[in-house]
């Protein structure tokens, strides 16, 4: 380990940890923006459920090397690029979250809720979406860590926060920049974990007291 | 603790006819005949009354009862509440102003009890110190004190607590129509048989129009002031008040699902009062006991009832153990025989009598004074003939406060 060189680079660490919190969180975000509307999209109507799974899940397979490779001739070497590939990565596990949530509602308290006189929409938001919170936040910790790992990739295309200090770490044979590098990612994904878990506890009080 | 003998905010008790005119519900995917389907069905729900719609699993009573709220729209028909036509009104209006109380009771589980129970008056728009005021009046009215369970969470209740909580809630906007499917299914015998009589006695002073549904006969028998009995394929197999139901079943069907024991069902809609109890021939304490010897030997019964000054029944003597001279004393009277207070039914007479030795109950008023006797056989000749007993007009009311009166309603967590 090269303590001295530890010292220096701390503000370029931390520098990178901000860079690599903006790339993910752009990501988790938009991604869960977009897979909310997917998700209510199928809980409004089943059919939709098989073409927007398949739309994820075809993204979802796609290495993510060649994916970068592919949107580069069309979005260059940008955040853009970047993003569009991380965001897709989140769709599957997000939509898939949200819409097992939804399900998960148990039937005979939707039925309740309808014949109480809930309209679609009231429903939703007081019932069938603060139940679902469980699932929707399981779904949020997975997407969230597996982004933090794959934004590492995107220092391939000039973006990748903490994925830019390894990077350079190995092309100069630092392997002090490398180990600071993945050291910083994993508490990252560890305390952004712990984060979400209490953001669930916070979202369910119900399922505390028993 | 008791049911809170709260008031209602209205004077009068609100509550609506519902009448079903030919309502039929097929499902095309499946043959005609399957499970659910309703079949023309017609009857009419006075104001204020219970209906059961009872009858074995798969014969349209849930679905009768979703189509009121318009969870389920029928194929045809109509279903008229207070003579409007429920298909052309707006739906949440509608249910909104239907209390609605299912099996598995659908608590919300991220919502404390108090919120659950304000459930419809939040969406009806009401403030929220009027909710809280209403939730608190609803808690005590289902025997449930506000100030231990508003702030707890479903999960935390017991199955029958959450049971009395939906009920509360259905309650919350005093709504003219309540629809109750299996309320009490899910509770076990002891719960099930407590929040009935707790609910008939809170009906009592509520007079909702209630469709009820069970697949139990003798909880239809006990909650119905009319019941409709159902046969696959969604068919009225027969519509009447529990007593015709017993007495004169319709079909085959009916006949076979009252069960064979229907007469002795008859018994529990019956009550000591309706029968005109036996003179008994009575003596006092300090009585000639010459004279009561020569009563008794020229009665059939064999018996001297021996009763204090105030009527009261002290026991037996019998005919043999009256001295020929002297005066009657307490000491040779055997108490053997039940007391049947008027309020019994006849079934629960019946059951006291089989277990005595003298087979004639005596029948004591409130104060406890004797009335008469009821025999076995006097009993046995109302199971024969079943039509000649007037049944009581409201049935349910006496028993359950009388159920009432003797149980603590506070059940055991």
């Amino acid at each position: 380990m090269n303590w001295d060189w530890l010292r220096s680079n701390v503000p370029a660490l931390v520098d990178a940890t901000v860079d690599h919190l903006i790339l993910t969180g752009i990501a988790v975000g938009v991604g869960f923006a977009i897979s909310f509307v997917f998700a209510l999209v199928i809980h409004r109507d089943r059919r939709f459920y098989g073409p927007l799974a398949g739309f994820s899940g075809v993204v979802y397979t796609i290495p993510s090397l060649a994916l970068l490779a592919f949107l580069v001739p069309f979005t260059g070497l940008s955040l853009l690029t970047a993003e569009i590939a991380l965001v897709g990565y989140t769709l599957l596990i997000l939509t898939r979250s949200i819409v097992g949530g939804l399900d998960a509602v148990p039937r005979e308290i939707t039925e309740a809720a309808d014949g109480m006189g809930y309209s679609w929409t009231a429903r939703l938001v007081k019932v069938d979406l603060p139940l679902a919170v469980p699932l929707i936040i399981a779904g949020l910790r997975v997407a969230t860590v597996t982004t933090i790992g794959l934004v590492m990739v995107t220092a391939l295309i000039g973006e990748g926060g903490l994925g830019q200090v390894m990077l350079r770490g190995f092309n100069f044979r630092n392997t002090t920049a490398v180990y600071a590098g993945a050291a910083v990612t994993v508490a990252l994904a560890v305390v952004i974990d712990l984060g979400l878990v209490a953001l669930g506890r916070l979202a369910t009080p119900w399922t505390r007291r028993s | 603790m008791p049911y809170g003998s709260v008031t209602m905010p209205q004077q009068s008790p609100r509550a609506s006819t519902v009448e079903f005119e030919h309502v039929t519900k097929h499902y095309d995917t499946k043959a005609k005949g399957t499970p659910g389907a309703v079949n023309d069905l017609s009857f009419q729900v006075p104001a204020g009354k219970i209906c059961v719609l009872v009858g074995p699993s798969g014969c349209g009573k849930t679905t009768s009862l979703k189509m009121v709220n318009r969870l389920i729209e029928p194929t045809s028909g109509r279903i008229l509440l207070d003579g409007v036509d429920a298909a052309g009104r707006d739906v949440t209006e509608l249910r909104r102003g239907i209390g609605y109380v299912i099996q598995q009771v659908g608590l919300f589980p991220h919502q404390t009890i108090g919120e659950n129970v304000a459930t419809v008056p939040r969406l009806l728009g009401w403030s929220r110190a009027r909710r809280r005021e209403r939730a608190e009046e609803l808690l005590d009215l289902v025997g449930l004190a506000p100030a231990t369970y508003r702030d707890r969470y479903p999960a935390q209740l017991s199955g029958g607590e959450r049971q009395r909580v939906g009920v509360a809630r259905a309650l919350a906007a005093d709504p003219p129509v309540m629809l109750m499917d299996e309320p009490f299914g899910a509770v076990d015998p002891i719960v099930r048989d407590r929040l009935q009589n707790e609910f008939l006695r809170l009906q009592e002073e509520l007079a909702k129009t209630i469709l009820f549904v069970t697949h139990d006969i003798d909880e239809a028998i006990k909650m119905g002031d009319l019941v409709a009995v159902m046969e696959v394929g969604g068919k009225l197999a027969q519509f009447g008040s529990p007593a015709e139901i017993l007495a004169t079943p319709a079909s085959e069907f009916v006949a076979r699902f009252v069960g064979a024991d229907r007469g002795l069902k008859r018994l529990s809609l019956s009550r000591v009062r309706d029968l005109a109890p036996q003179p008994a021939d009575t003596a006092r304490p300090g009585d000639d006991a010459a004279e009561a010897k020569h009563r008794t030997v020229a009665s059939s019964f064999g018996y001297l009832l021996l009763v204090d000054a105030s009527d009261q029944p002290i026991g037996w003597i019998a005919q043999h153990d009256i001295p020929p001279a002297g005066v009657l004393d307490e000491a040779m009277a055997v108490p053997m025989s039940p007391l049947l207070h008027q309020r019994a039914t006849l079934k629960d007479a019946l059951s006291l009598l089989l277990d005595a030795d003298v087979q004639a109950g005596i029948v004591v008023d409130r104060t406890g004074r004797t009335l008469g006797l009821v025999t076995v056989d006097m009993i046995a000749a109302v199971m024969r003939e079943g039509e000649h007993v007037v049944p009581e007009e409201p049935h349910p009311a006496d028993e359950a406060s009388d159920e009432a009166a003797k149980e603590p309603l506070a059940e055991p967590a």
